[in-house]
């Protein structure tokens, strides 16, 4: 007997997209330089972050026609983005057989109070989070799949890089507790108590985290795997760069070999200009898409 | 002890390295193709056999792993693995390592939605083996030389050719390490002098 949609199948699909880079694409054009440039998986949409940011307004699920027009032009995953809670977007997503879904901030929330119950389908969901009270409830509710929230469609690294550490820096403190101490912990958080018990248990978390939310440069993935990124999600840095096929390659090869300064100078020489970047400051507090959610 | 590289461009290598130890042998992540001197077999993980490919193009590692194989030492490709380790794929002109005389199909049982995990006999190693399959290959025809070590509904999905094994699945992901352990066997066999091959 065959099983589908298990959590080992769904975390599975995340495990092998480890050490990759996961780039945002708005048609099959884009989609084929992703792939060439070694991308492991492509998430299709209809704009790009800092396109959805500059557009305003409602921000809805792709096109299915774009979906589609992706997923017929490459052979690596495609993830596509749902509402917070939209579960026909989601269920629509999965019936069209897109690989992966995202549950998304940087679309405009269906449901303001519940998110998605992800154990409902057997397509695997990816979720942001900026702590581990949200990465815990996020798995609760069955996302096989985590990524900071950073801030999307900044180019701007430093709401990532805080995400990322308060994350790890949470699982380590959680790690070293005592048991008896884990109950308020999760209280604190506002965090299932049981998903905390077997994130204390094997000393980290049960699906993997990327990195997602203003990744712009090679230097900025390779420091995002460095802070312990499992992977890294590229949104506008790719296709808002002036040469998004060098961008795509050199960031690739930055996420590969993360700690290879040499290297990454050298494949950060003469790749063009990256995307124009904006100060978290400057943004007014309800276009904070990582507030989305919670 | 043997020692046993996992190739580490992308993919589930972590899993590798922690399966690798609990059968009682050293893992080694490969980065650098000079680190392929230091090991006496080599995995080949999941992950994205497209991007792996870029990856070992970039860094000038077909070459050294294709001797490293036809100097007689082991190698082991889950998946993506599989992918590389093969001699044809269908719908591509070209393969990778070209080490192991089959064709196979990529995504062959379909999308993520259609990904499975399902009990399966594999030969000499369990009659009870927890696969997983993600977005998985298999092979669709094998040479003389290939011994076929398990089905699933009439699909080849592990295979033994000398000292190369491969599986569809990904045993890395599952606590039974069963398949790496009959791996490292074979290392350990190709260690002994009267093994050549």
């Amino acid at each position: 007997m065959s099983k589908v949609g298990t959590d080992r199948v769904k975390r599975g699909m995340a495990e092998m997209q480890k050490g990759g880079v996961i780039m945002d694409v708005v048609n099959a054009e884009q989609a084929k330089i992703a792939e060439e440039a070694g991308a492991v998986a492509v998430m299709a949409l209809e704009r790009v972050p800092s396109d959805i940011r500059a557009a305003g307004g409602v921000a809805r699920m792709a096109d299915p026609t774009i979906v589609e027009e992706v997923m017929n032009a490459v052979s690596i995953p495609v993830m596509a983005k749902a509402r917070i809670g939209h579960i026909v977007e989601a269920r629509v997503l999965e019936a069209m057989g897109v690989d992966y879904i995202d549950e998304s901030e940087v679309l405009t929330p269906a449901d303001e109070v519940f998110h998605l119950n992800k154990r409902d389908y057997t397509v695997p969901f990816v979720c942001g989070c900026r702590n581990l009270g949200e990465a815990a409830r996020r798995i609760g509710e069955g996302t096989a799949m985590l990524r900071t929230k950073g801030e999307p469609g900044t180019g701007n690294i430093v709401e990532a890089v805080r995400h990322m550490r308060e994350v790890n820096a949470q699982v380590r403190k959680l790690v070293n507790m005592s048991v008896d101490e884990v109950m308020t912990y999760a209280k604190d958080l506002g965090a299932p108590y049981e998903v905390l018990l077997d994130i204390k248990e094997n000393g980290r978390l049960p699906v993997v985290n990327f990195a997602a939310g203003g990744i712009a440069t090679p230097a900025d993935a390779a420091l995002m795997m460095q802070l312990g990124a499992d992977g890294v999600f590229v949104g506008s840095g790719i296709f808002k760069s002036d040469n998004p096929a060098n961008f795509a390659r050199a960031i690739v090869e930055a996420t590969t070999h993360y700690e290879d300064y040499e290297l990454i100078a050298k494949v950060s020489k003469g790749i063009g200009t990256a995307m124009k970047g904006l100060e978290i400051s400057t943004i007014a507090p309800e276009q904070r898409m990582q507030d989305r959610g919670w | 002890m043997v020692r046993i590289g996992v190739l580490g461009l992308q993919g589930a290598i972590r899993e590798h390295i922690r399966s690798v130890e609990a059968v009682g042998a050293e893992g080694i992540v490969i980065k650098h193709k000079e680190q392929l001197d230091e090991i006496d077999g080599l995995i080949l993980p999941g992950g994205e056999s497209t991007t792996m490919r870029r990856l070992i193009d970039k860094y000038e590692f077909l070459e050294p792993l294709v001797n490293f194989g036809n100097q007689g030492k082991p190698i082991f490709g889950t998946c993506a693995g599989l992918i590389l380790l093969a001699n044809e794929i269908v719908g591509q002109e070209n393969a990778h390592l070209k080490l192991m005389d089959m064709k196979v199909e990529r995504n062959a049982f379909g999308r993520q939605r259609e990904s499975f995990e399902a009990e399966l006999v594999v030969k000499g190693v369990a009659d009870d083996f927890e696969a997983v399959f993600i977005r998985a290959p298999y092979i669709v025809g094998v040479g003389p030389e290939v011994e076929v070590i398990a089905t699933y509904k009439g699909n080849i999905v592990a295979a033994k050719q000398g000292h190369y094994l491969c599986s569809a699945f990904h045993p890395e992901l599952t606590d039974d390490h069963r398949l790496t352990g009959h791996f490292i066997e074979m290392v350990e066999e190709s260690q002994r002098p009267a093994a050549t091959v």
